[in-house]
C-alpha cells in the first residue's frame, strides 16, 4: 500500500472512529435505561429531536447559549417525570416487551408533539465550533469531529463518576444490579427511575445539539436511533463500555465500508452495513462484546 | 407435617425389590458441573434402578437442581456422563429428551399460559406429533390425534382437572398448576420422570395429593421416578432410596431409614460440617 | 370427564357460533359494500383495510402467536409486492394468483433468511436484527432497477389484475377479489393457529425450555413460524399495491409502515385473528375521522401538516393507553362488550 493510500485509509478510520462516539453518546442514553429498567427505550431518538429542537428555537428567539441550554434541561426533566408517571408507573411489572411498544407510542407522542410547538422546518445549529480539517502527520481531521469526541467522552466521564459517587447513583446500581432486592430494601424505584430519565434526557441534548450541528436540526435527527441500534446489539444493552467500544466500531465500519465496500455495491450501504457487521458478530461471539450473558441472547 | 410418618418398611422391600433389576433406569458417572467459577457438582455418582423412587434431598444450594439440568440436558457438565436406558451421554440432547422417555417438571411453573389446561397436558405428546405442516392446515385429524385426545383425556381424569380442563393456568391456584404441570410430563408415559420440587408451596391435603400421584405414576404406569423435595417427611414416606447431596457432592446414598440416621447427613444438615447452611425445619424435627 | 372427551373430540358450542358469526360477516362483507359503498369507501377505507388486515394477520403469527417481535414487517410486503410484480412481467402465462402466491412465497424465502438470527437471539437484540432486513430490502429496492424493471425510482405501475382472462377492473371487483384473498388466508392462519404447529407457536412463547423438554422443534417452530408469517405479510404486500394503490413504490414499505403493522396487532389484539382486523379498521379509519373532525371543528385553520403531526400524537397516546388499559386489545374490549350486552339472554355457563 502506498503512502498517500495508507494516509487515506487512516484518515478515513479516524473519521469513522470520530463518528463512532457520537454513535455511542446516542447509545449510551439507551444503555441508562436498560440497566435500570430492562426497557429498550425507543423514544430515545425523539427524545434527541426535542432537545436539539427546543434548544434550537430558544437560540433563535434570542436566549443565550446557556438559558437556552437550562430550559431546555429543564423540559426534558419534566419529560423524565411526566413519563414516569403517566408511563412507567402504570406498566410497572409488565413484560420488557410491552414496555418497549409504549417508548414507540412515545417516540410518536414526542416527535408530533416537538414539532406541533416549534414547527417542521429545518433550523441550522451553529455551535460556534469550526469545521476546518487540521493536519495531523499528512491525515486530515475534522475540528468538529474532535471537539464533538471530547465532549461526548466528558459527557461518559460525568456519568461513570456520577454513578460511582453520588447517592442516587448508587442507587441506580443497586436497581441495575437487581430491581426486586432494591425495592426490598426500601429504595425508592420511582425516583430513581425519574433521574435515570432525565439523565438519559441530558445524553440526549447533548447528542441532539452536536447531531443537530452536522446535520440541521430536523425530523430526521430522530432516525439517529437507527444508528445506535447496531451499536447496542454489539456492545450490549446494559454496558455503558459496550457502547463506547461498540460505537467506535461501527463508526469505523461504515466510514470503511462506505469508501471502500460502497462502490462495489453500488453505495448507499450504510444504510444497513452497520446492522449486518453486528449480526455478523453475533452469530461469531452469541453472547457480544460486553454485555452480561444473558438469556436474550443464549 | 401430616406427612411425617416413616413408611420405611414398605419402601423399603420395594427398594430392594426395584434395586434387582439389571439395568438402571438412569445412571450418573462423575458428573461434575461449574458455571464459570463456581462449582455446583463435584463427581456425582447415581444409579436408579427400573420402578424406583428416588429422592435427592440436600441443603439449598446442594446442586440438586444442577443435577436434574444435567440429567434433562439444560446443563452441560464439565466431566461424567448420563445414561439413560442404555443410552450413554456427555451431553443429554434436550431436544431429544421426551422421545428417550423422559418427562420433567420445573422447580418454578413452566406452564403455557396461551394454552388452557388440556392444552397444556397436551403439549406433553408434542415430540410424537410427526404431521407435516401442509398435512395439518388441510388434513383431518388421524387415528393418532385420537389416541392422543383419550391420552389426554385419561390423564386429566386421573390427576383430578378434568372439571378446570379448559381454564387458563394463569386463573389458578399454584398448587393446581403444580399439577397440571405433573400431568403434562405424565401424559406421555414417560419410562423416566424428574420432579424438581413438586410439593413447594402446597398444603397438607394438597402434599397428600400430590404423593398419591407420583406413586401412581410408577405403580400405574411404570415409571422411574426422580424426585427433588424439601418436605423431608414426604420424601421418607415415598422413597425407596435416597441420595443426599451437599456442595455439590453426594454424601449419602440408602435406603430412607439408613440416609435418616448417616452421621454425615445429620451433620451436613444441622450445620456441624459447615454452619452457613441454612437448617431445614422439617429435618431438624425428624432428625 | 365424558365432558372433556367430548370437548377435546368435537367443535365446541363456542366455536359454532364462531362459525356462524364467522358465516355472517363474510356474507355481509360480500354483499353489502358492492350494494351500498362508494367509490370512495372502496378506495379510501375497504382496501386499505384488507391489506393492512392480513399483513396484522401475519405479523400477529409471528409477534402474537410466536413471540418473535418483528419491526421488519413493511420489507417483507416489499418483496412480495416486488416479487409478484415480476413474476407476473416476466414468467408468461403465469395466471396472476400464481405469480401472488410466488410472491409470499419470495417472501417467505427472505423471512425465512432474516428468520435465521432467531436461532440465537432473542427479545430486543431479535428485533433490532429485523430492522436489518427493513434498511436492507428497502436498500436493494432503490439500488438495483432491475426489481422495478428499470425504473429509476423504483416506482412502477402496477399491471392489471387478470383472473382466467377477465380483467379485474374498478374498485368492487378489486374490493371483491382482495376479500376472496383475505378470507383464504384467513382461514388458513385459523387452521395453523389450532394446529399442532399453531401450539408450538404459543409453547414456544410462553416457555422455550419447558417447549424443548416437552419435544418442540424450537428451532424448526421459530423458522416455520418466520416464513409463513412472512408469506401472509407478503402476500398483504401485493394486495397493497395490486388492489389498493395500484403502484409499486419502495417508500410505501418504509419503516413507519413496519410499525404501523405492530400498533396494528397491538391495538387490535395480540395472538388473535380477529384483532388483526380490529386494529387494521381503526388504524385506517383513525385518520380519516380525524381530518374530517378537524375540518368540521377548525375549517381552513388545520392545515395538513398539523394534522399529521395530530395524528401522530394521538396515535402514540392510543398504543399506550392501551398497553395500560387493555393489553388484550381491542378484541377483548369488543368480547366483553358483547358479553355483557348477551348476559341478560344467557343462562350461567356451564361448568366452573
Amino acid at each position: 500500500m502506498e503512502l498517500a493510500d495508507f494516509q487515506f485509509f487512516v484518515e478515513v478510520l479516524v473519521g469513522g472512529l470520530l463518528s463512532g462516539v457520537m454513535y455511542s453518546l446516542v447509545a449510551i442514553g439507551f444503555v441508562l435505561i436498560y440497566k435500570t429498567s430492562g426497557v429498550l427505550n425507543f423514544a430515545q431518538g425523539a427524545l434527541l429531536l426535542f432537545a436539539a429542537l427546543t434548544f434550537v428555537s430558544l437560540v433563535e428567539k434570542g436566549l443565550p447559549f446557556w438559558a437556552a441550554f437550562a430550559l431546555t434541561f429543564a423540559a426534558l426533566t419534566l419529560i423524565g417525570i411526566g413519563v414516569e408517571r403517566a408511563v412507567l408507573r402504570p406498566l410497572v411489572n409488565q413484560p420488557p416487551i410491552t414496555l418497549f411498544m409504549a417508548t414507540l407510542g412515545l417516540s410518536y407522542i414526542i416527535e408530533g408533539a416537538a414539532q406541533l410547538i416549534w414547527g417542521t422546518q429545518v433550523h441550522a445549529l451553529d455551535l460556534g465550533i469550526d469545521d476546518t480539517p487540521i493536519d495531523v502527520a499528512g491525515v486530515f481531521i475534522s475540528t468538529f469531529d474532535l471537539v464533538a469526541a471530547g465532549v461526548a467522552a466528558a459527557m461518559v466521564a460525568s456519568l461513570l463518576a456520577f454513578f460511582r459517587f453520588t447517592r442516587i447513583g448508587l442507587a441506580f446500581q443497586a436497581v441495575a444490579d437487581d430491581q426486586f432486592a432494591a425495592v426490598a430494601v426500601g429504595l425508592r424505584l420511582h425516583r430513581v427511575w425519574v433521574v435515570v430519565w432525565t439523565a438519559a434526557g441530558l445524553v440526549a441534548l447533548v447528542a441532539g445539539l452536536l447531531w443537530g450541528a452536522r446535520l440541521g436540526v430536523q425530523f430526521s435527527l430522530s432516525l439517529v436511533v437507527l444508528k445506535a441500534l447496531p451499536v447496542l446489539v454489539l456492545g450490549g444493552f446494559d454496558s455503558i463500555a459496550g457502547a463506547i467500544v461498540g460505537g467506535l466500531i461501527i463508526g469505523a465500519v461504515e466510514k470503511l465500508g462506505e469508501v471502500y465496500l460502497g462502490p462495489l455495491l453500488g453505495g448507499g450501504i450504510e444504510s444497513w452495513i452497520a446492522y449486518a457487521v453486528a449480526l455478523a458478530l453475533l452469530l461469531v461471539k452469541p453472547s457480544g462484546l460486553f454485555g452480561r450473558p444473558s438469556t436474550e441472547r443464549a | 407435617m401430616s406427612t411425617s410418618t416413616i413408611a420405611a418398611p414398605r419402601a423399603a422391600t420395594e427398594g430392594a425389590r426395584a434395586a434387582d433389576a439389571s439395568a438402571p433406569a438412569l445412571e450418573v458417572a462423575g458428573v461434575s458441573l461449574a458455571f464459570g467459577g463456581v462449582t455446583a457438582l463435584t463427581g456425582v455418582d447415581l444409579k436408579v434402578a427400573e420402578g424406583e423412587i428416588f429422592s435427592v434431598i440436600g441443603p439449598n444450594g446442594a446442586g440438586k437442581s444442577s443435577l436434574i439440568n444435567v440429567v434433562s440436558g439444560l446443563y452441560r457438565p464439565n466431566a461424567g456422563c448420563v445414561l439413560i436406558g442404555r443410552k450413554s451421554f456427555a451431553a443429554v440432547p434436550a431436544a431429544a429428551l421426551a422421545s428417550l422417555g423422559v418427562a420433567r417438571t420445573f422447580q418454578n411453573l413452566a406452564l403455557f399460559n396461551g394454552l388452557d389446561v388440556a392444552g397444556n397436558v397436551a403439549m406433553g405428546l408434542a415430540h410424537q406429533d410427526r404431521t407435516g405442516l401442509f398435512g395439518q392446515i388441510v388434513g383431518s385429524p388421524g387415528a393418532r390425534a385420537e389416541e392422543a385426545r383419550s391420552l389426554v383425556t385419561e390423564i386429566l381424569a386421573f390427576i383430578e382437572l378434568t372439571a378446570i380442563a379448559d381454564r387458563a393456568p394463569g386463573t389458578l391456584p399454584y398448587g393446581v398448576r403444580k399439577r397440571v404441570e405433573l400431568a403434562r410430563a405424565l401424559v406421555s408415559r414417560p419410562k423416566l420422570l424428574l420432579l424438581d420440587e413438586p410439593m413447594a408451596g402446597m398444603n397438607a391435603a394438597e402434599k397428600a395429593d400430590m404423593v398419591r400421584f407420583v406413586r401412581a405414576a410408577r405403580d400405574r404406569w411404570g415409571a422411574t421416578v426422580v424426585l427433588i423435595e424439601h418436605d423431608i417427611g414426604v420424601v421418607m414416606e415415598i422413597s425407596d432410596r435416597i441420595a443426599v447431596l451437599d456442595h455439590g457432592r453426594k454424601i449419602a446414598d440408602g435406603a430412607p431409614a439408613e440416609v435418616r440416621d448417616d452421621k454425615g447427613v445429620i451433620d451436613a444438615y444441622l450445620g456441624v460440617a459447615h454452619d452457613d447452611d441454612e437448617i431445614p425445619l422439617e429435618l431438624a424435627g425428624a432428625a | 370427564m365424558a365432558d372433556v372427551a367430548f370437548r377435546l373430540a368435537a367443535p365446541s358450542r363456542r366455536l359454532t357460533s364462531g362459525a356462524v358469526a364467522g358465516a355472517l360477516v363474510l356474507a355481509s362483507a360480500y354483499l353489502l359494500p358492492p350494494l351500498v359503498g362508494s367509490t370512495y369507501l372502496f378506495e379510501a377505507i375497504l382496501l386499505p383495510f384488507l391489506a393492512l388486515s392480513l399483513a396484522g394477520l401475519g405479523l400477529n403469527l409471528l409477534t402474537g402467536y410466536a413471540g418473535q417481535l418483528s419491526l421488519g414487517s413493511a420489507a417483507f410486503m416489499a418483496v412480495g409486492a416486488y416479487a409478484a410484480f415480476n413474476f407476473d412481467l416476466r414468467v408468461p402465462g403465469l395466471p396472476f394468483v400464481g405469480s401472488l402466491i410466488l410472491g409470499g412465497l419470495s417472501a417467505a424465502a427472505v423471512g425465512l433468511a432474516f428468520g435465521l438470527p432467531s436461532l440465537r437471539l432473542r427479545g430486543f437484540y431479535l428485533a433490532v436484527s429485523t430492522l436489518a432486513a427493513q434498511f436492507f430490502v428497502q436498500w436493494a429496492l432503490n439500488k438495483f432497477d432491475w426489481f422495478s424493471n428499470g425504473s429509476a425510482s423504483g416506482v412502477v405501475r402496477a399491471p392489471d389484475i387478470v383472473l382466467a382472462g377477465h380483467v379485474i377492473d374498478g374498485p368492487v371487483e378489486r374490493y371483491l377479489f382482495a376479500l376472496t384473498v383475505v378470507v383464504a388466508a384467513t382461514l388458513f392462519a385459523v387452521r395453523l393457529a389450532n394446529s399442532q404447529t399453531g401450539r408450538n407457536f404459543i409453547a414456544v412463547r410462553d416457555n422455550e425450555t419447558a417447549a424443548r423438554i416437552v419435544g418442540v422443534p424450537v428451532l424448526r417452530t421459530k423458522l416455520v413460524a418466520f416464513a409463513v408469517s412472512s408469506f401472509i405479510i407478503g402476500v398483504a404486500g401485493a394486495l397493497w399495491s395490486f388492489a389498493y394503490l395500484r403502484t409499486i413504490e419502495p417508500a410505501g414499505f418504509n419503516l413507519d409502515r413496519s410499525f404501523q403493522i405492530l400498533f396494528i396487532v397491538i391495538i387490535g389484539g395480540l395472538a388473535s385473528i380477529r384483532g388483526a382486523f380490529f386494529g387494521a379498521a381503526l388504524i385506517v379509519v383513525l385518520p380519516l375521522a380525524l381530518s374530517r373532525l378537524g375540518q368540521a371543528a377548525f375549517g381552513g385553520a388545520f392545515d395538513s401538516g398539523v394534522l399529521e403531526l395530530s395524528q401522530r400524537v394521538l396515535l402514540g397516546a392510543l398504543i399506550i393507553a392501551f398497553l395500560i388499559a387493555e393489553p388484550k386489545g381491542l378484541v377483548a374490549l369488543a368480547d366483553r362488550a358483547r358479553a355483557r350486552a348477551l348476559r341478560p339472554f344467557l343462562k350461567p355457563p356451564y361448568g366452573g
